[in-house]
């Protein structure tokens, strides 16, 4: 297939269940317990993404200390915590993730 | 019309400490994209069309290897579901809007763009905490002759595409002086946690993020990365279970 064409259809595709909700329910006619699942889609949603990617190494779990992706994220994690600040956590993030890099290849 | 600028300008504002991890994110898209063998204007013309990071990269693996047409096409949409949870969570919110406010701000929901509307929408609507009553608040007139926190999205939707354009472009034209081992890709997950940690307020929040979680991990050889929106269904359960409990 035309590589173009994969491009539009999948971006209709994504563009079409990004309308879904928005253009065509009334949330009027929402069941209640769909309404309170509603404030649960951020944390799920993201965290769905974020364990494999700190957890999942070479297609395997690792849960040791040589997964610098999961000590990097850890560390992320508690600045997000203590400080709310997304610059800061971000940025300790990479840092411990190159600094660890670093000290690995040494 | 002040109240529309300040909603436009405090939603660019929102956005702007989480681009410290989108822009190098896009960066590594760019890089990833001409890799994989696509030309300069494909690369940059994905952004554009899907506009969807994740699965943008997942889609630069499948180009490499040779993927055919339909399987990409599937995986990217499969990737994208989680888009369909975002809907519905802003549909509430945008439901009076015309149309054409509509279809704008469906293209501009991304994750990032929609976690901060989210929580804007959900902090300056003292109601929203009794959820039976969201529906109250929203249809009262007054309210919503008043309510200009669309603004507030389109500034951190617009916020955010323009610098997912601009990284794109930044990652195609700088692509050989970014090399692999600068581990870029990471500043997706980390931004990530950055949106995700300040949010954890009560037990049915922190319930619904470690189960979705472990889920994840748990299904993650599921094919065609259905495992994120097996374990985004799953987190959102164990949210309401505890919720209901206490």
């Amino acid at each position: 297939m035309n590589i173009w064409l994969v491009f539009i259809l999948a971006g209709l595709a994504t563009y079409a269940i990004r309308l879904s909700f928005i253009l065509f329910v009334d949330h009027r006619s929402m069941p209640p317990v769909l309404i309170r699942s509603l404030r649960f889609i951020p944390p799920a949603v993201l965290t769905a993404i974020i364990f494999p990617e700190i957890l999942i190494k070479d297609g395997a779990l690792n849960l040791s200390l040589g997964n610098t992706r999961l000590l990097a994220g850890l560390l992320a994690a508690l600045v997000a915590w203590r400080t709310r600040s997304a610059v800061l956590s971000i940025l300790v993030g990479m840092l411990t993730l190159w600094l660890l890099q670093w000290w690995a290849v040494r | 019309m002040a109240e529309i600028k300040a909603e436009f300008l405090n939603g660019i504002r929102a956005e702007l400490p989480i681009l410290v991890g989108v822009v190098p994110f896009g960066m590594i898209y760019g890089v990833l994209a001409l890799a994989s063998g696509l030309t300069t204007t494909q690369s940059q013309a994905m952004s554009a069309i899907v506009f969807a990071g994740s699965s943008q990269f997942v889609a630069t693996q499948m180009v490499s290897a040779g993927t055919p047409g339909l399987v990409m096409i599937l995986t990217i949409a499969v990737i994208n579901l989680r888009h369909a949870l975002y809907s519905a969570s802003m549909a509430p919110y945008l439901h009076r809007l015309r149309p054409g406010w509509k279809w704008l701000l469906a293209y501009l929901l991304t994750d990032e763009a929609y976690v901060v509307s989210a929580i804007h929408y959900q902090n300056t609507d003292p109601l929203y905490k009794q959820d039976d009553d969201l529906s109250a608040e929203i249809d009262r007139p007054s309210t919503a002759l008043l309510d200009n926190r669309h603004w507030f999205f389109l500034g951190a939707g617009l916020a955010l595409w323009a610098s997912w354009q601009l990284s794109t472009a930044a990652g195609i034209f700088l692509g050989a002086v970014v090399p692999d081992s600068w581990s870029l890709d990471f500043t997706l997950a980390l931004t990530f946690i950055a949106l995700v940690v300040p949010n954890l307020k009560d037990r049915a929040v922190v319930a619904a993020a470690l189960s979705a979680g472990v889920v994840a991990i748990l299904a993650f050889a599921a094919p065609y990365k259905l495992g994120l929106m097996i374990a985004a269904l799953a987190g959102i359960a164990s949210g309401l279970f505890i919720e209901a409990k206490s």
